[in-house]
C-alpha cells in the first residue's frame, strides 16, 4: 500500500500547443479512493495514464510512496488497471483464473493459494473456488474477474471509466460495490469518471479537472459547501446551482432589482463590482415580496415530499466563457415544500438559507469569502 | 426507437434478420456454425446474401466506436476483420431495448486458436502462433495503435505456407495515436503475455495443449520475438564509413522479414568517419506485394515468399533468367499454378486456399521425391496429394462442430 503523489506532473502531447495535464499537483493518500473528474477532454484519463507509465510525463514527477516512478515502465510500477477486459478460462477452475497471473511472475504454489484464499474470502467466492466459472452467476463472475487484480496486491488500483458499458441501473449498483469493496482491501485507488455524481459518491475526495488544470481537490462535503471557483460550483450537483451575474451594492448584491444582503467584508477581495452570486436549488426559502430573488415560475415539478420550480429570473444567467452562448437559457430551479407548491406563472420570491450564498469575482471566477 | 443500420453499403438483406430477438435466441437457420475465440459478449456469425458475417451484441456506443476503429484499420491496411455496420435501435417483442450489434465480416479460412488446437497438431504451433501474433503487434504498434487487449482469443489465424498470419478481430479496447510512447508498447505486450500465459494454461487445463509446450515459456517468446522485430524495423545502426555494404545488408534483412523500406534516414557523424542509419517507414508485405504487381495473385506474406521461390526455380529452369519478369511470372501463372490449384475436385475445395494448398503439393513432392530418390512431376504430387492427403483435413473455409465458449462478465456485484 503506498501514497501517490503527482507533483507538477505535466503532459503535452506532441503536436499540441497547449498542454493537457498542466502541472498537476495532488498528494493521495495510503488507503485513499481518489475520483478524477472533469468534463470530455480536461485531462482526467491523460493523469491516470501518467500515473500508470502509459503516456510520457514532460516536466514534473510522479511517486508511489517513496519511489519516484516517473521514468519505471508500467510493469515496474506495481499499479493494476483494474476492469481491463478480463477474460474468464473456462476449464480452469475459479482459484486457477485467479491467481495464474502469481504463477507467470514465478510465485511460488503455496503463496499463491494463500493470496486466492485471502482474497476469495474478501470477495465471497470461498466455496466456489474449486468451480468453474460457467457455473457462477454474472456478478461472482464479475468478482472473480477483480480477484485477479486483487491477489496481485499492487500498491494502487487504477480504473477508467469502469462502469461505462453499463446501463444506468447497473450503474448504480457497481458503484457502491466498487466503493465498498476498496474500503474493505483498504488499497490507495485513483479513479477516473465524467460522472460528477459518480464521483461525489464514491470518491473520499474528488479531483476536479478543466483545460488540464486542477480546479480543487477536496472531499465530495466541502466541495459541495464551498466550491472554489465558478466552474466547480456549476459542475459538481444536480441539479446544478443557479449562478447569477450580479452587482455589487449597498449591504448587498443586486439580483434583479432586489437586494440579497451580504457582510461588506466578504466582498472585500472582489476586484471589481461584477459578480457571480450561486445558490443551491435545496438552498433557498420563500420569503416575500422585496426581501428575496424574485422569480417568475414556468414549471412545477411535484414529487411528493418536495417539488421543484423551473423560472426565470431578471437577472442574467451566468455564462462560462467556453459555453455554447447559442444553448437556450437555463431555468432558475428552486426546491420546495412538495406540500405547498407555488403555481405556473406566480412570481416567488427566493432567498438563500443562511451560509449557503456563494460568491464569486466575475473576472476571476474565484470564491469569495469563505 | 426505430431500428438503426450505419453501414458503408448497407444491404438490405440486413432487415430480414431477427433483431427484435437476443442474439442468443436466434434460431438455426439464420447461423453459420463456426467456431470462435473466448469472448464476454455474445457472438454469433450468419449467413447473407451468399457471405458470412459475424454479429456481437455490444453497447451501441461501443459498437459504434469499434466500427469505425475497424474502419480506420482498414484504411491503414492493417490486418483485422473487415467491418460491415452497426445495428443499433433494437427493441424486442415487448418493446424492451436490446443492445445493438456490430457486425464484421467473417474472415475466410480464418482460424481462432481454440479450433486449431482442437485439430491434430503439428508440434511448435503454439510457438509459430506466437510468431505471427508477435508481427502483428509490431504492425500495429508501427502504425500507432495501441491494442488494449492482446489474447490469441482477439485474433484470428490463417495458414500462411505452414506458419500464420494472424489478423486483429477485437478493436474494441484499441486506441490510435499518432506515435505510442515506450510505456504504452510495454503495457500492451505485458497484456499480451498474461493474456496468452492463460489462454495456454486453459488449454492445458482442458487436455488440448501439445505435449512440451510450458504455457509460461511459450507465452514469454511474445516479448523476445517482438523485441527482436521491432529492433530490426526501427534500431539506429551505426558504422564506420568503409562499410557502406552495411545499408543495403540492412535493407536485405527487413525485405527477409517481409518487410519494405520506403524511407531510411542516413547521416554521418561531425567528422565523417562514421555512418548511422535508421529505418523511418517500413511497410509490411514485401513478398505479398511484389507477387502481387507479376501474378494479380493476392496471398499471405510467407505463401507468397514460396510462390515467388517457386517462380525462380521455373524461370531458372526454363533458362528464361534474361526474359521480362512479368511475362514469365504470367506463364508461371498459367502452367504451373493455376493447373495445380485447379487440379482439385468441387467437394474438396473448402479444405485450404489455393495457396495453401499449392504450398502444401510443393512440400508434398519434396517428401514424394525423397522417397522415390529422383524429381516427380508436379503433376504426379497435386494427384498423389489429392488422393491420400486431402480428403483428410478439416473443411477450413467453415470449421464446424468445435468447443466455442461465450463467458459474459456481466458487472454486477449482485449478492456481495
Ligand atoms: N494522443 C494524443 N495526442 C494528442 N492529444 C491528445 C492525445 N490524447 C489526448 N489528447 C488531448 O488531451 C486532452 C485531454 O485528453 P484526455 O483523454 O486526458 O481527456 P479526458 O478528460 O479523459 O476526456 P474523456 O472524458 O473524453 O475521455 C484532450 O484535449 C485530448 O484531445
Ligand atoms: N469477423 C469475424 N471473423 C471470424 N471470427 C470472428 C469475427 N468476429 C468475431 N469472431 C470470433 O468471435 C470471437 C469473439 O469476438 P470478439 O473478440 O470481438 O468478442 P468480445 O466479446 O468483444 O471479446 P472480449 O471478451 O475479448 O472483449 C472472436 O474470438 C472470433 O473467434
Ligand atoms: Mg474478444
Ligand atoms: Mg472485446
Amino acid at each position: 500500500m503506498a501514497t501517490v503523489k503527482f507533483d507538477e506532473a505535466t503532459r503535452l502531447y506532441p503536436g499540441n500547443d497547449k498542454p493537457s495535464v498542466d502541472r498537476l499537483n495532488i498528494d493521495i493518500e495510503d488507503g485513499e479512493f481518489l475520483v478524477l473528474v472533469g468534463p470530455s477532454g480536461c485531462g482526467k484519463s491523460t493523469s491516470l495514464r501518467m500515473l500508470a507509465g502509459l503516456e510520457e510525463v514532460n516536466a514534473g514527477k510522479i511517486w508511489i510512496g517513496d519511489r519516484d516512478v516517473t521514468n519505471l515502465s508500467p510493469k515496474d510500477r506495481d499499479v493494476a488497471m483494474v476492469f481491463q477486459n478480463y477474460a474468464l478460462y473456462p476449464h480452469m477452475s475459479v482459484a486457477d483464473n485467479m491467481g495464474f497471473a502469481l504463477k507467470i511472475a514465478g510465485v511460488d504454489k503455496g503463496e499463491i493459494r494463500k493470496r486466492v484464499e485471502e482474497a476469495a474470502k474478501i470477495l465471497d467466492l470461498s466455496q466456489y473456488l474449486e468451480r468453474k466459472p460457467k457455473a457462477l452467476s454474472g456478478g461472482q463472475r464479475q468478482r472473480v474477474a477483480m480477484g485477479r487484480a486483487i491477489v496481485r496486491s499492487p500498491q494502487v488500483f487504477l480504473m477508467d471509466e469502469p462502469l461505462s458499458n453499463l446501463d444506468a441501473k447497473l450503474r448504480v449498483q457497481t458503484r457502491t460495490q466498487i466503493a465498498s469493496l476498496q474500503r474493505r482491501l483498504g488499497v490507495t485507488t485513483v479513479y477516473v469518471t465524467h460522472d460528477q455524481v459518480e464521483a461525489m459518491t464514491m470518491g473520499d475526495r474528488v479531483a476536479v479537472l478543466k483545460d488540464g488544470i486542477l480546479q480543487q481537490c477536496d472531499s465530495p462535503r466541502h466541495m459541495y459547501d464551498h466550491p472554489n471557483n465558478v466552474f466547480v460550483a456549476g459542475f459538481i450537483g444536480s441539479p446544478a446551482m443557479n449562478l447569477l451575474d450580479v452587482q455589487a451594492g449597498d449591504g448587498g448584491v443586486d439580483v434583479g432589482g432586489s437586494t440579497v444582503p451580504v457582510e461588506r467584508a466578504r466582498l472585500a477581495g472582489a476586484s471589481g463590482g461584477n459578480l457571480t452570486l450561486g445558490v443551491r436549488p435545496e438552498d433557498l426559502e420563500l420569503t416575500t415580496e422585496g426581501q428575496g430573488i424574485p422569480v417568475t415560475v414556468d414549471v412545477v415539478e411535484e414529487l411528493g415530499a418536495d417539488a421543484y420550480i423551473y423560472g426565470s429570473t431578471k437577472a442574467r444567467q451566468h455564462i462560462e466563457a467556453d459555453d455554447d452562448n447559442d444553448a437556450p437559457e437555463k431555468p432558475f430551479i428552486a426546491r420546495v415544500d412538495g406540500r405547498r407548491p407555488p403555481k405556473k406563472g406566480d412570481t416567488v420570491y427566493l432567498a438563500p438559507k443562511q451560509g449557503h450564498l456563494h460568491l464569486f469575482d466575475a473576472e476571476s471566477g474565484a470564491r469569495l469569502g469563505d | 426507437m426505430a431500428l438503426n443500420i450505419t453501414a458503408s453499403r448497407p444491404d438490405p438483406a440486413l432487415l430480414d434478420l431477427p433483431w427484435e430477438l437476443p442474439l442468443e435466441t436466434w434460431p438455426e437457420d439464420n447461423l453459420a456454425a463456426l467456431p470462435r475465440g473466448i469472448s464476454r459478449h455474445v457472438v454469433r456469425f450468419v449467413k447473407l446474401s451468399g457471405r458470412v458475417l459475424a454479429v456481437k451484441e455490444i453497447k451501441a456506443d461501443i459498437a459504434e466506436r469499434e466500427y469505425q476503429m475497424l474502419r480506420v484499420l482498414n484504411r491503414l491496411e492493417v490486418p483485422c476483420v473487415e467491418p460491415f455496420g452497426v445495428v443499433s435501435g433494437r427493441l424486442d417483442r415487448q418493446g424492451n431495448a436490446l443492445d445493438a450489434c456490430l457486425i464484421t465480416r467473417h474472415l475466410q479460412f480464418s482460424l481462432p486458436y481454440r479450433a486449431l488446437f482442437s485439430q491434430s497438431l503439428r508440434p511448435g504451433t503454439s510457438s509459430r502462433l506466437i510468431d505471427a501474433l508477435a508481427v502483428l503487434l509490431v504492425r500495429l504498434h508501427l502504425t500507432g495503435f495501441w491494442w488494449g487487449d492482446v489474447s490469441l482469443s482477439n485474433t484470428l489465424f490463417r495458414r500462411d505456407a505452414g506458419a500464420f498470419a494472424a489478423y486483429l478481430v477485437d478493436a474494441e479496447t484499441g486506441e490510435l495515436h499518432q506515435t505510442l510512447s515506450h510505456g504504452q508498447r510495454d503495457h500492451d505486450l505485458d497484456i499480451a503475455r498474461v493474456n496468452i500465459a492463460g489462454e495456454l494454461m486453459d488449454l492445458e487445463a482442458g487436455g488440448y495443449l501439445e505435449a512440451g509446450t510450458d504455457p509460461v515459456d511459450t507465452s514469454n517468446q511474445i516479448v523476445t520475438r517482438y523485441a527482436e522485430l521491432w529492433a530490426e524495423l526501427t534500431e539506429l545502426e551505426r558504422f564506420e564509413r568503409g562499410d557502406r555494404w552495411r545499408v543495403d545488408s540492412r535493407i536485405r534483412r527487413l525485405n527477409d522479414l517481409g518487410f519494405d523500406v520506403d524511407e531510411l534516414s542516413i547521416s554521418t557523424d561531425f567528422d565523417g568517419t562514421h555512418i548511422q542509419i535508421q529505418p523511418k517507414v517500413v511497410d509490411a508485405g514485401h513478398h505479398s506485394r511484389r507477387l502481387l504487381r507479376l501474378t494479380g495473385l493476392d496471398v499471405e506474406e510467407n505463401q507468397a515468399r514460396r510462390l515467388l521461390n517457386d517462380l525462380d526455380s521455373y524461370r531458372a529452369s526454363q533458362d528464361r533468367q534474361n526474359d521480362d519478369e512479368e511475362i514469365v511470372a504470367h506463364e508461371w501463372l498459367t502452367r504451373v499454378y493455376e493447373p495445380i490449384t485447379r487440379a482439385v475436385p468441387r467437394d474438396l475445395a473448402g479444405k485450404l486456399e489455393p495457396a495453401e494448398l499449392f504450398h502444401e503439393v510443393l512440400e508434398h513432392r519434396w517428401y514424394m521425391s525423397e522417397r522415390a530418390g529422383h524429381d516427380v512431376p508436379i503433376e504426379d504430387a497435386i494427384q498423389d496429394y489429392v488422393a491420400t492427403v486431402l480428403p483428410s483435413k478439416p473443411d477450413e473455409a467453415t470449421v464446424v462442430g468445435v468447443d466455442t465458449v461465450e463467458m459474459p462478465v456481466v458487472a454486477m456485484f449482485d449478492d456481495l
